[in-house]
């Protein structure tokens, strides 16, 4: 489940129509490329000047920065939930400012899994269907799509509780099935806000540890958060402050550093934990 | 370019859409319930009053047809200066030699002759009853038929003895009948023999006063001439003997005489639309509107409520046409299953009334059928701009200012 899914005729299509096609199992699963971003207002509000980086297959990459960095809009943009006002974003190759609206949502759909702070469940469906509903826009029946929604659910941990609600889990479990949907698809790459946002610190390293271990297991990860702790010793460590790439410690040349939640616990608590929601600066 | 075309089309299949068009309605059962009531009571006001409508028309047809549609009649016409033309005596003996009649009976008015329950009642308080001269095998051909007593036979029929039509009974005050029972009739007393059960096809016997026409003679002195025969005719020939009637009665002036058939006008009255029901469809138009505006503001707060999930299911691969649809597809849904409710208590209410005034119960295909295509309607038009709205959300809106 780690590696891009292998092309399809859909892929090529898209990949012939930007002019390439998918490359072999060294592209990078994300470039982006002097990447900016500003919201309309008097004055217009410049959230990103210019940002480039490339991620590529395996790598588990923490960015981090204050609120307003512009972490989200980096976030946003590089989950092609929002256009950049120029620059370049490239998804497993595929350059997506030449993507329709409709193709646009169909790799967020088959390459693309998010991992939110607030989680997002549907209350009245069970962890089952909700995990299941990650690869309902990719176009899976139903049954395939409980099939490897149970897969999912197992990868963290939750194969017991398929037709549990979501409001019988605990903050901590939710956050399991949150992650589970974003796997569900076998996406190229994972894209997490603040995933341990609304956990008490315990569940946060419960849920860092499982996101190490899929890391390891091959997974292409990006965390989003404004606490450095979380990022400090991950593989690699993105530092964005004020629209601009500040510090970013390069692709980890595959060096073990011990599993991930005790980096976290010996790391010293540099910011108070917030819980609020983050303003998209 | 055409390898692209599939992922324009890809579309949710059936199953799916339905499942997320239901997500709202069983998320907040009671709202939806609610938002949905406005239109169930239109189209049951609808339903119920084409319904009723069709079943009164039907519950009257069917009396008809149980009284029989061959009955005819033929009464005396004016003259051209407006004077009443009377039928000759002889005219229920032609008519009944005519192919194809069955039977002919005939009434006279006695003109001059008022009936009074007793001779102390002023002679204006006539009641508007008139008094008849009757044949003595009428009953049977008005398909009516003797409630209480006798009717008159050729023994009664030359006497000073008298048959209350069913209004008549009631107007001079009798409910009952007891032995030596008597009315003040043209100045002398009648003994009654019997009263009618109500003459459907004839309502002018209801308030008549019959009598014997040698008694109507003899007593009150009547001229002979009948004033209408009424006659059944073989159901095949009904139309033949229909054209035959005028020119037999009256040979001399078959101007003069009106032929008509009783089953017709009833039919017409049938037919006939009660101004009732045009206010009542009034009312569930606009019980239907009402219930649009609903299910359109159910429809914008849900939209504005489920921000998140519509951010996560663009997140998830959603395109706008997804979203769209979802919501344009809930809001229909939503007015179908009030329609639905609507048809069904338009028909429960039908058929409770139907079943008390035994008629059969009948609903018309197009009103059950316009009532769900109505709702059908009413809910794309409601939902749709809720549905625009939400596929317009971005996002970015979406899921970062919950």
């Amino acid at each position: 489940m780690t590696s891009p899914p292998p092309p399809t005729p859909h892929d090529n299509a898209i990949a012939a129509r930007n002019g390439s096609a998918i490359r072999g199992a060294r592209t990078p699963v994300l470039e982006v490329h002097d990447l900016a971003k500003s919201y309309p207002g008097e004055p217009p509000v410049q959230a990103l000047g210019g940002v480039s980086l490339t991620i590529g297959p395996g790598e588990l990459v923490g960015i981090v920065g204050p609120s307003g960095s512009g972490k989200t809009t980096l976030l946003q943009l590089m989950g092609t939930l929002d256009r950049p006002s120029s620059g370049h974003v490239r998804i497993t190759g595929l350059d997506v400012a030449t993507m329709p609206d409709n193709e646009v949502t169909y790799l967020r759909a088959t390459r693309i899994g998010f991992v939110f702070q607030q989680f997002f469940l549907a209350e009245h469906s069970t962890v089952l269907d909700n995990v299941a509903d990650g690869l309902l826009y990719a176009g899976v029946p139903l049954t395939e799509r409980r099939e490897r929604a149970l897969d999912a659910l197992e990868l963290v941990g939750l194969a017991g509780r398929p037709r549990a609600r979501p409001t019988q889990l605990s903050g901590g479990q939710r956050q399991r099935v949150a992650i589970a949907r974003a796997l569900v698809g076998q996406p190229a790459i994972v894209l997490a806000d603040e995933p341990t946002g609304n956990l008490d610190q315990a569940t946060g390293h419960a849920i860092l540890a499982l996101i190490d271990e899929l890391h390891r297991a091959g997974s292409t990860i990006v965390v989003v958060t404004h606490e450095h702790a979380i990022v400090e010793r991950m593989p690699r460590k993105v530092e964005i402050l004020d629209g601009h790439i500040v510090a970013d410690t390069g692709p980890a040349a595959d060096a073990d550093l011990g599993p991930l939640d005790e980096r976290c616990t010996r790391a010293p608590q540099r910011s108070p934990r917030t819980s609020g929601s983050e303003e998209p600066s | 370019m055409t390898a692209i075309a599939p992922l324009n089309r890809r579309r949710l299949p059936l199953s799916d859409l339905t499942r997320l068009s239901t997500v709202g309605l069983r998320t907040r059962k009671l709202r939806a319930g609610l938002s949905a009531l406005g239109i169930a009571i239109g189209v049951a006001a609808i339903v119920a009053v084409l319904g009723l409508s069709a079943s009164s028309r039907a519950g009257v047809l069917a009396e008809i047809n149980r009284l029989g549609t061959n009955l005819l009649t033929v009464s005396n016409g004016q003259s051209l200066t407006g004077g009443t033309v009377d039928l000759p005596t002889i005219a229920p003996g032609m008519i009944s030699r005519i192919g194809g009649v069955q039977q002919v009976q005939s009434t006279g008015e006695v003109i001059g002759a008022n009936a009074y329950r007793t001779p102390y009642i002023p002679s204006v308080d006539t009641n508007g009853l008139t008094v008849q001269a009757a044949s003595l095998d009428l009953p049977p051909v008005l398909a009516t038929a003797v409630a209480q007593g006798h009717y008159l036979d050729a023994a009664t029929a030359r006497e000073p003895v008298a048959v209350l039509g069913a209004a008549a009974a009631q107007l001079l005050g009798f409910d009952r009948l007891y032995p030596g029972e008597r009315i003040w009739v043209g100045g002398q007393w009648f003994y009654l023999a019997g009263i009618l059960k109500p003459a459907v096809l004839a309502a002018d016997i209801d308030t008549s006063v019959l009598v014997g026409y040698p008694a109507a003679r003899k007593y009150l002195g009547f001229d002979g001439h009948p004033s209408t025969a009424y006659l059944r005719a073989d159901t095949d020939q009904v139309i033949a003997v229909d054209n035959l009637l005028a020119a037999t009665a009256n040979p001399e002036n078959p101007s003069e005489v009106n032929v008509s058939q009783p089953s017709d006008a009833l039919v017409a009255q049938a037919d006939a639309k009660s101004a009732l029901n045009g206010l009542f469809l009034g009312l569930g138009a606009v019980a239907l509107l009402v219930g649009a505006v609903g299910v359109a503001n159910i429809m914008i707060i849900s939209v504005h409520e489920r921000r998140s999930e519509i951010g996560l299911r663009r997140a998830l691969g959603a395109t706008r046409k997804h979203i769209r649809t979802q919501f344009l597809s809930e809001a229909i849904l939503l007015a179908l299953l009030g329609g639905a409710v609507g048809v069904a208590l338009g028909v429960a209410a039908t058929a409770v009334y139907a079943h008390v005034e035994h008629w059969a119960t009948i609903v018309p295909a197009e009103a059950w059928a316009g009532g769900i295509a109505a709702s059908l309607i009413i809910g794309a038009v409601a939902g749709l701009i809720p549905a625009l709205r939400a596929a317009r959300l971005s996002p970015t809106q979406a899921l970062w200012s919950v």
